[in-house]
């Protein structure tokens, strides 16, 4: 025991006297949620527009006015022709442009179908859709307000309600993703770069060479990196509940024993790594490549499962973080408990599973 | 019995011989160099018996223990110090020992008396990092390293590589200390210089043993009259008497060529006479005993068309 004690701490001299070990640790993880949580945003706020009223009305002043209260947009200019908008446009200051025709309001007070036209920049075409739903809405509002007794015939009234999270708030999506990223990279990679460094050095040939068992030098390396890992969940946590305001809806005690699942299978992936490269900077390259890239992009974190081609579909089944991701929106977001979640969860325990075996397997009590 | 016995072990790696078929026997209490050039199979030799690797054929023990089978005890009574630099650097001098000792289930304290002398010089930089230490200090913290749990038998490899001659007589002063408390050391070395403060010596080249013995014994095998040669011109000189008719060998050993003759030519005259129809200048040449390193030469040249 006290063998393994020392081991313990030992380990741990050598993540708190590498800075870049610590950096990455601990100073990831906040860059992080702080990157996404407000500079990475693709909620709108004050976009800029410009107006290009021909039609100088009440009407088009106060649909006008209605847009720029909204807080989603800003007024940029006020155009004169039509030319100027193709110019603001070219120049990238403004994202939306809304034209009110000659003679709107004519049309509009005598119940002839009047128009407005938005342009919107879709060169970035995430806000192009987002900025004209916006504007769309708004400007239906203004005419359901101005006739409220009017029974059209024969028109479908949509409404729609978003659950969960009405204010449509990124840091929903993120946050667990976030955790995913920072806990995969954390566990997976520093566990496989840590023993690559001692079969480097050779230090692990002198492990090797003394009593410790090869169990005990891996438990070794693992225990460390969990205690510090889960410190690093509570961190996310923590952030995503206290500054970026995501609710804790479901158990906290599931989610943090559905974190320490998750930390445990990257451990076991990172422990596999190692057993299968020998130098450091390989067992880099192969977490970044095997858990870093399909995080970010098969997981869902970022780009929604659904819209993906079928073959992606199927690769993102292996991918331990859509579990994870789902598992913690769930918890968090959703307040669901075990009795919704047993599914993915099961998967992380088998994956956990198949890894660990996996090294153990792989564990050899001599060099070659 | 012998602390260490080797039997007909061989391995290759990937069907390239590291070790061909060695056998070798180490007496209790002494210090055996095992010489040889880079690349001879000293390493592998040397993980084989410390139980990191399998050999392919043959068996070994040490200290009366297979090293295949009973590797688990073994590891308990064997001392390893590989042949790089095998600590944390980013541990301090202490914190090194200290996680060996209670790794081998031991204290520093415990077992202090066994690295004292090597330690009180290690001791003004104990808390400085392991890998800001020179060299030599590095090499003589990996001793203790290894020292520390008592071994029964220790092995280095390579101690002395990239280490500076004074250090380097330092730490052969320490062997011999250490030797002459009973403990058992086999040492691999590729310096020749370092061969004749060994009790026997074994020759090692191309994963075979050319020979073993006492270091004073081995250089009388040597049955060849030998020369140092020097003149002016020492590149025209190994040139010119590579070329010479009476010539077996000739090797550049500092500022002499070690010149082997055959049987019966070259006396002192001939050779004299030879260089000085070449234009030599400054010519001295004088009969001279042959060290280990001629002996080894002489060795290797001889095995090299069977091998």
């Amino acid at each position: 025991m006290n063998r393994f004690i020392a081991f313990v701490r030992k380990e741990f001299f050598h993540i708190l006297r590498d800075r870049r070990t610590l950096l990455i640790l601990f100073g990831l993880p906040l860059a992080q949620v702080l990157l996404f949580g407000f500079a990475l945003t693709n909620e709108i706020k004050n976009a800029k527009i410009a107006i290009l009223d021909n039609d100088k009305s009440p009407h088009s002043q106060q649909i006008t006015n209605k847009l720029l209260a909204s807080g989603y947009f800003q007024l940029q200019e006020n155009l004169r022709s039509n030319q100027d908008i193709e110019r603001a446009f070219r120049k990238g200051t403004i994202k939306l442009a809304v034209v009110f025709p000659t003679g709107f309001t004519n049309n509009y007070e005598h119940g002839r179908n009047s128009q407005i036209q938005l342009l919107a920049d879709a060169s970035e075409q995430n806000t192009a859709i987002s900025l004209t739903n916006y504007a769309t809405a708004i400007i239906r509002d203004y005419t359901a307000e101005r006739n409220p007794n009017a029974q059209l015939p024969l028109t479908i009234d949509v409404r729609s309600r978003m659950v969960f999270n009405p204010e449509l708030k990124g840091a929903f999506v993120f946050v667990p993703g976030v955790m995913a990223m920072v806990l995969l990279l954390v566990s997976a990679l520093m566990t496989s770069v840590t023993i690559a460094r001692e079969r480097e050095t050779g230090t692990l040939e002198v492990l090797m060479v003394s009593p410790l068992s090869q169990g005990q030098i891996l438990l070794g390396k693992v225990v460390p990196y969990l205690l510090l890992s889960f410190l690093n969940g509570c961190v996310i946590i923590a952030l995503g509940v206290f500054v970026l305001n995501v609710p804790l809806n479901g158990s906290l005690l599931l989610l943090l024993a559905e974190t320490l699942l998750f930390i445990f299978l990257a451990l076991s992936i990172g422990i596999f790594i190692s057993s299968l490269v020998e130098t450091q900077l390989v067992a880099m390259f192969a977490s970044l490549m095997a858990m870093l890239l399909p995080t970010i992009f098969l997981s869902g974190f970022i780009f929604p499962i659904e819209s993906m081609p079928k073959p992606l579909q199927i690769i993102s089944n292996i991918i331990p973080a859509k579990y994870f991701i789902g598992i913690v929106k769930g918890i968090m977001i959703k307040g669901a408990g075990l009795q919704y979640l047993w599914q993915p969860t099961l998967v992380l325990i088998g994956m956990s599973v198949l890894f660990m075996g996996l090294s153990l397997r792989n564990l050899k009590t001599r060099l070659a | 019995m012998d602390a260490i016995i080797i039997e007909n072990i061989s391995k290759a790696y990937s069907k390239i011989p590291a070790v061909s078929d060695v056998s070798l026997s180490v007496r209790p209490g002494e210090l055996f160099g095992l010489i040889g050039p880079d690349g001879a199979g000293k390493t592998t030799l040397f993980k084989m018996l410390v139980t990191l690797l399998l050999p392919d054929k043959g068996r070994a023990t040490v200290a009366g223990r297979d090293v295949v089978k009973d590797y688990k005890a073994l590891r308990q009574l064997v001392g390893y110090m590989p042949g790089r630099f095998s600590l944390y650097p980013d541990l301090s001098v202490e914190e090194n020992l200290s996680f060996f000792a209670t790794v081998f289930g031991t204290t520093i304290k415990e077992n202090y008396h066994l690295i004292q002398e090597i330690y009180v010089q290690l001791e003004p930089f104990k808390n400085r990092r392991a890998g800001q230490l020179s060299g030599g200090m590095k090499q003589k913290l990996a001793l203790c390293c290894a020292l520390i749990h008592k071994p029964e038998v220790l092995f280095l490899d390579e101690p002395t590589t990239g280490v500076d001659a004074v250090s380097r007589k330092e730490f052969w002063d320490m062997l011999r200390k250490l030797n002459e408390r009973g403990l058992t050391t086999l040492v691999s070395t590729p310096y020749m210089d370092e061969a004749s403060r060994c009790d026997r010596i074994a020759f090692m080249q191309t994963g075979k043993i050319l020979a073993v013995d006492q270091p004073v014994a081995i250089t009388s095998r040597f049955k060849k009259r030998l020369y140092a040669v020097r003149a002016a011109d020492t590149y025209q000189l190994i040139h010119d008497l590579r070329e010479a008719p009476f010539t077996e060998s000739c090797y550049a050993f500092g500022e002499f060529l070690h010149l082997t003759v055959k049987s019966n030519e070259g006396s002192e005259q001939q050779i004299g006479r030879f260089l000085q129809e070449k234009n030599h200048r400054n010519i001295e040449i004088h009969a001279i005993q042959p060290g280990i390193e001629d002996t080894f030469m002489a060795l290797m040249t001889q095995t090299q068309p069977t091998a």
